[in-house]
């Protein structure tokens, strides 16, 4: 991997890998992928043992006593790592509206603020914070990227993927039209509202298949299920990963949805 | 207007079903995005003016007191009056007298979204007064017995040739026997008709987009022209809007001005912006002889200090709506009352309470999209996400649901038994993905598997790997 160097890009910086439930319990490679392309430009990776979820689903269901517990159990949990690293805009994003959930001015409020400073999402890590311009990797394949809700409108995620893309050896780039349109996945979303969910994953699966692409990649695990299960549902041969799996040049296994 | 928010979910599904619906649907997702991309791109300070739009907002809201008595003397001294209407009941009240004292037997009206939160038609028609809408959409409507389904388009539902149905069956009893296909024919078929219309009323009911307090002028923003003649040819000219629509100046109003046509259609300026400051004046050529405001509260002041002042300052423009997946599609009668959309998903509960309309705040994915084209900067989905708060706290939410949540959120915080089952889970789902990968079907999760697969587990969890591989590697 190919960086600049720079006050951080020199150090070694110790990282907490925020893991992720989805990762954790669907797709672990994504996890490995995130702690490979860490440790590749010099960062120490520890993955704190007591993490389990960010509290989303109960912050966007109105139940903020128990987001509020699990916020606590993160902060707690990832004080005294120089940045938590997630392969996720959604659950990083859900890191920074934890000041939210606290009285300003109270202890909690502070340290929920310190959280939300030194959070970032995995790609937009490797490029805004440690300049980062280039990964070795290699990749035989056409991809359209998918830009996951959270990570484009709450922490600016989308120029950062492409631009290492760019530099995946056999890889090309197409973009489809409206890239930037939600999936349909959206949480419980999907659970409370399956038949609205259902059209807007089959005009991203339509997108998909008129970019001429062989792989979908985007930064989230719940948009990549959810896609990745429509596109299987409907017979799609298209390939997809997550980012990071392909930066990692961690493609060996199988593809979301297929077994190899 | 009969409220159909509570059955939000069966509404859904019939408009997803609705092929002239969905079709319609296709040309508003292709259209309006486009076309406002297009319009911001062409103005460089489009950013800064949306920063200022959105303070200046927030000052008016701090000080809608001494903004709204403002514009009232202005009205005043100019020869208008002002009405002020607690609720919709009174402000029905208000209309219907105006018109009665003007010996009204028709009104025309401009576009007007108040008008319909207030539900003026049915009111005027029961009480012997024909409303005739002549905005055309608003027009197309009231010939189908329909509601807005859009704020600014508001029969972005209707197809060409439904348009035609509705002429040919109304239009005969005015001598329009044959039918007309082409739209420049039916426009001006409608054009003649309502003619006549703007002629005969007795007054003339339009909204507005902004008052002035400086000046004690409405303004409302149209691109057809009936607003003019609606308010221009009656004897009596009435202004129904609300009250958070007031701006100190001529240069505030101008500044929202800019911001509403391209958010809203992506024209630079829209084709008519027609300005009222009071009755038409000795030697004036044309103009009203009475010129009154009617201005709304309806539960507006109970927002002020709340969680949701932030929403006041809309400006309906209806970007939010159009950049909204939910809502391109299944369009917007189906969140059964006046205002869809992220605006309307988070108006509506205000309205007509939270109990009848918890499904509207839930049915977003939380994109985002809404906010990132908001002219004034309204953080539609926080303001949504409120209203799930409200609703989880009054205990609302549907019990299965909560139940599962409560469920679901009692193992998070219990990391050891997390492991424990998560370890099981991902065995258990990687089984039943079998050679394939992927699963079908799963109980409990029918909402998924009705439309597509849930990828399985890869097999054994992060942290279970994690911890041979790295010894220590954790906390």
């Amino acid at each position: 991997m190919t960086s600049a160097s720079g006050p951080v890009a020199s150090g070694k910086p110790r990282v907490g890998l925020f893991v992720t439930c989805l990762a954790d319990l669907f797709r672990p490679s994504v996890a490995f992928a995130t702690v490979k392309l860490l440790e590749d430009v010099g960062c120490t990776v520890e993955a704190p043992a007591v993490q389990t979820c960010c509290g989303q689903p109960a912050f966007n269901s109105g139940d903020r006593a128990d987001a509020r517990a699990l916020a606590e159990a993160v902060i707690a949990a990832f004080e005294g790592y120089e940045f938590v690293v997630g392969p996720s805009g959604s659950c990083i994003g859900m890191l920074r509206h934890y000041p939210e959930l606290f009285e300003p001015g109270s202890p909690w409020h502070g340290r929920a603020e310190r959280l939300a400073a030194r959070s970032h999402e995995i790609v937009s890590f490797l490029v805004d914070v440690l300049g980062v311009h280039g990964v070795n990797a290699h990749y035989a394949g056409t991809v359209t990227y998918h830009d996951s809700c959270s990570g484009l409108r709450e922490l600016g995620v989308k120029a950062q993927p492409r631009a290492l893309l760019a530099t995946v050896a056999g890889l090309s780039l197409t973009e489809m039209t409206d890239s930037e349109v939600c999936c349909g996945f959206g949480g419980t979303f999907c659970i409370k509202y399956p038949e609205i969910s259902n059209r807007m994953v089959s005009d991203k699966i339509a997108n998909i298949a008129a970019s001429g692409a062989d792989t979908l990649l985007a930064g989230d695990l719940g948009c990549l299920l959810n896609i990745g299960g429509k596109l299987k549902r409907e017979g799609s041969p298209v390939r997809v990963w997550h980012v990071a799996e392909v930066l990692a040049g961690m493609t060996d296994g199988a593809p979301i949805g297929d077994a190899r | 207007m009969h409220i159909t928010s509570p059955s939000f979910k069966a509404n859904a599904r019939a408009a997803l079903a609705d092929a002239p619906l969905q079709r319609a649907l296709g040309n508003l997702r292709a259209g309006f995005p486009g076309k406002r991309a297009a319009a911001v791109a062409r103005l460089p300070e489009f950013e800064a003016l949306r920063d200022a739009a959105r303070d200046l907002k927030n000052h008016i809201l701090e000080h809608l007191d001494f903004y709204l008595e403002t514009f009232e003397a202005n009205v005043k001294q100019h020869g208008g009056q002002v009405h002020w209407a607690r609720d919709a009941e009174e402000a029905r009240q208000i209309i219907l007298g105006l018109c009665q004292q003007a010996g009204a037997k028709t009104v025309t009206k401009g576009k007007s979204m108040i008008t319909e939160e207030i539900g003026l038609n049915d009111y005027l028609a029961q009480h012997g007064i024909e409303p005739i809408e002549t905005d055309l959409g608003e027009y197309i409507l009231q010939l189908r017995g329909e509601h807005p389904s859009h704020i600014i388009a508001p029969a972005i539902h209707v197809n060409l040739d439904q348009v035609s149905d509705a002429f040919h069956a109304h239009h005969g009893r005015y001598g329009k026997t044959e039918r007309q296909t082409e739209p420049r024919q039916l426009m001006n078929e409608a054009r003649e008709i309502l003619r006549d219309k703007f002629l005969a009323a007795d007054v003339g009911i339009t909204g507005a987009n902004f008052c002035i307090a400086e000046t004690g002028t409405t303004v409302i923003v149209t691109n057809e022209g009936n607003g003019d003649l609606t308010q221009t040819l009656p004897r009596v000219h009435i202004a129904v809007t609300s009250i958070e629509k007031v701006v100190p100046t001529l240069e505030d109003a101008t500044l929202l001005h800019r911001l509403l046509s391209r958010s809203a259609t992506g024209q630079e300026i829209e084709v008519y912006g027609t300005w009222s400051s009071g009755p038409r004046r000795p030697g004036d050529p044309d103009g009203p002889s009475e010129y009154h405001v009617v201005l709304l509260d309806n539960g507006r002041s109970n927002m002020l200090g709340s969680e949701f002042q932030d929403m006041l300052r809309c400006i309906r423009c209806s970007a939010c709506m159009n950049h909204c997946p939910v809502y391109g599609a299944i369009g917007g009668h189906a969140y059964g009352w006046v205002y869809p959309g992220p605006m309307g998903s988070v108006l509506t509960p205000q309205f007509i309470g939270i109990e009848n309309a918890a499904n509207l705040p839930n049915a977003s994915t939380f994109c985002g999209r809404c906010e990132s084209v908001c002219p004034v900067r309204i953080p539609l989905p926080k303001l949504m996400r409120h209203w799930r708060a409200r609703e989880y706290e009054k205990h609302l939410t549907p019990q299965g649901f909560r139940f599962g949540l409560g469920v679901w959120a009692w193992c998070v915080r219990r990391p050891a038994l997390y492991r424990r089952l998560t370890r099981i889970g991902a065995c258990v789902l990687k089984v039943l993905g079998g050679k394939t990968g992927r699963i079908r079907s799963l109980p409990l999760a029918g909402g998924w598997t009705a439309w597509r697969d849930l990828p399985a587990p890869q097999g054994r969890t992060f942290f279970e790997q994690w911890a041979e591989r790295r010894p220590g590697g954790g906390r």
